[in-house]
């Protein structure tokens, strides 16, 4: 069983390791290492449409994540304070915002948006006193919107599950010490619930950052990463293509690492 | 549907029972008015985004799933079940999927349970974190980079090169059935590993001693206990993974080329191409009908089994 095992992480990360290994290549072809080289992190981040895209996804995820940060984690708190039906209604909502395939979300939200755009912008371009009127259309905003409903999803379930396990003894005991609900919030349960929330925001960051298919359907005229590495793939490998893969990969672990020191804080003994 | 539940809460019940009038009640009306407000402002943000990105763009699919294609393309307002009578057109998406899915989750589990259990009740205690930890990073990792890793190694100057080096020319891996399945399986491995973990870490050891001290052999306790115990685990982890396989792009189209068409393909094809909203509304419905099926089936066989239980994805 150890030997199966073993031959499964293998299986799980050689391929990264041998993209890894192939974007120092010297060498054009993926065949055979002729040496060790940086060359293609060069060329990638020198080129334009690549930067573009980079720091369109680092925009997108940051936004997305830092609202559903917030969103996610008022709406854990807000969760605890209702009946048992509203529970069962935003669970039931929160899990198919997890569950539903990226296809059908991103899908969905071109299909509604673009209803919507219909009907807006003509009554935008009635009532604006100038000339030009402001167009909505897809873009940044629908990319972050799409990808907030994940990842508010997502926060709400970390936050809620760390929150139905604080003590609330420590709660009671703050009340009766005649703290206000403010600074019992502040001085108790938010450095109580904050690894989940920064947890949270990292894998919505990631989730966001790595996604493809979402943004893929309702980006618009906008580029991110991942729609760009997918347009490069279509056309072939390449050993640039390897030195981004790297960084991205790079990132992600870095990311979740992160995410799970935070949430193995403090984590309480069950 | 969605706003703070008045009635089930429990502040508000004892509320109610006060003498209407005295200062006391007042006062605590006040309180409970400001608390509901509270609650109400926590959960607005999060309500809005489900119904605005949630439910109403779901609302929207179903519209336009019994409508009609305008002759530019797009939509026009129609009511017929025309679209899902032209879902066998797309058969051999459907075909393809209906048959990989399955197969693929099942392929995922066989490799999966050995890994979750190793994990679960017999790695060292000092090596199961780390190990658990490298099978959550490539969870999170682009599934987009992930199956690039693969398309480079089955590709032309991957595996196929290594094999012409020592004689055996000309085989041909990418673009295949199986290198689909293959992807598929490094894809899901661990959303079907963690779940199945989760269940069979959970397990009560004195129940597998006391088979053992029954004198059921190994085997039996296996199958007995052990895997009876994880099936919850199982359904959950099978049912995710067919659920998402259900509406794969990637995959299919990277290791596929264009020979393995998913569900999938059919949407992007008609939503971003041929720009036939309505019939692509019509596959999108069925397909979340399909997914709604498959999560009722699981829920119902891991319910059967043993009580239903809540896994955390990380």
């Amino acid at each position: 069983m150890r030997a199966f095992v073993i031959a499964v992480f293998a299986f799980l990360y050689l391929p990264i390791a041998l993209v890894v290994l192939f974007s120092f290549n010297a060498g054009h072809h993926a065949s055979e290492f002729t040496g060790f080289s940086e060359q293609w992190y060069g060329k990638a981040l020198s080129n334009p449409f690549l930067v573009e895209a980079l720091k369109n996804s680092l925009f997108i995820a940051s936004t997305s994540a830092l609202l559903a940060a917030f969103c996610g984690t008022a709406a854990a708190l807000g969760l605890q304070r209702v009946g048992a039906r509203t529970r069962g209604v935003f669970d039931a909502l929160l899990g198919a915002a997890i569950v539903v395939p990226g296809v059908v979300i991103g899908i969905s939200t071109l299909v509604a948006l673009v209803q919507l755009f219909a009907v807006v912008n003509p009554f935008l371009a009635s009532v604006w006193p100038t000339d030009q009127p402001p167009r909505l259309a897809l873009g940044y905003g629908s990319i972050i919107a799409a990808h907030g409903l994940f990842s508010m999803a997502l926060v709400t379930m970390i936050v809620g599950t760390r929150l139905s396990s604080l003590d609330r003894n420590l709660i009671e005991a703050s009340s009766d010490l005649y703290a206000t609900p403010l600074t019992t919030f502040r001085s108790i349960v938010l450095p109580q619930i904050m690894p989940a929330v920064t947890a949270g925001f990292l894998l919505a960051f990631t989730f966001s950052f790595d996604d493809f298919i979402i943004a893929f359907f309702v980006a618009g005229a906008q580029t991110t990463l991942p729609i760009y590495v997918f347009a490069s793939i279509r056309r072939g490998v390449t050993p640039e293509i390897n030195a981004i893969a790297t960084m991205v990969l790079a990132a992600s672990v870095l990311l979740v690492l992160l995410a799970q020191w935070q949430l193995g804080r403090r984590k309480p003994s069950p | 549907m969605s706003g703070p539940d008045h009635k089930s809460d429990p502040g508000n019940a004892t509320g109610g029972q006060l003498p209407a009038g005295s200062e006391a009640a007042f006062s605590m009306r006040g309180t409970l008015l400001r608390k509901n407000l509270m609650t109400a402002l926590l959960l607005a943000p999060a309500t809005l985004w489900l119904v605005v990105f949630l439910v109403l763009p779901f609302v929207a699919i179903a519209i336009f799933s019994v409508g009609e294609r305008a002759p530019e393309g797009g939509y026009q307002a129609a009511f017929t079940l025309a679209q899902y009578a032209n879902l066998p057109a797309r058969a051999t998406a459907f075909w393809n999927t209906m048959v990989l899915a399955p197969v693929g989750a099942f392929a995922c589990l066989l490799v999966a349970y050995p890994v979750a259990y190793y994990l679960a009740l017999r790695a060292p205690e000092r090596w199961r974190l780390i190990l658990l930890a490298l099978v959550v990073i490539p969870f999170w990792t682009s599934l987009l980079m992930r199956t690039y890793a693969w398309m480079y190694v089955l590709g032309g100057r991957g595996i196929p090169a290594l094999l012409a080096y020592v004689g055996i020319e000309d085989v041909r891996l990418i673009n295949t059935p199986g290198a689909v399945l293959l992807g598929i399986v490094y894809g899901y491995l661990p959303l079907m590993i963690l779940p199945i973990y989760v269940s069979l870490e959970r397990l009560d050891r004195r129940l597998l001693e006391a088979s053992a001290d029954l004198g059921a052999t190994p085997l039996s306790t296996f199958f007995g206990v052990t895997l009876r115990l994880s099936l919850p685990g199982v359904m959950t982890g099978f049912s995710l993974v067919m659920i998402l396989l259900l509406g794969e792009y990637l995959i299919p189209t990277l290791l596929g080329g264009g020979k393995v068409f998913f569900i999938g393909n059919a949407l992007v094809d008609l939503f971003l191409q041929s720009r036939n909203w309505p019939f692509g509304s019509a596959i999108a419905i069925t397909l979340v009908l399909v997914s709604v099926v498959v999560l009722i089936a699981a829920n119902r066989i891991s319910a059967r089994l043993s009580g239903a239980r809540r896994v955390d994805l990380i």
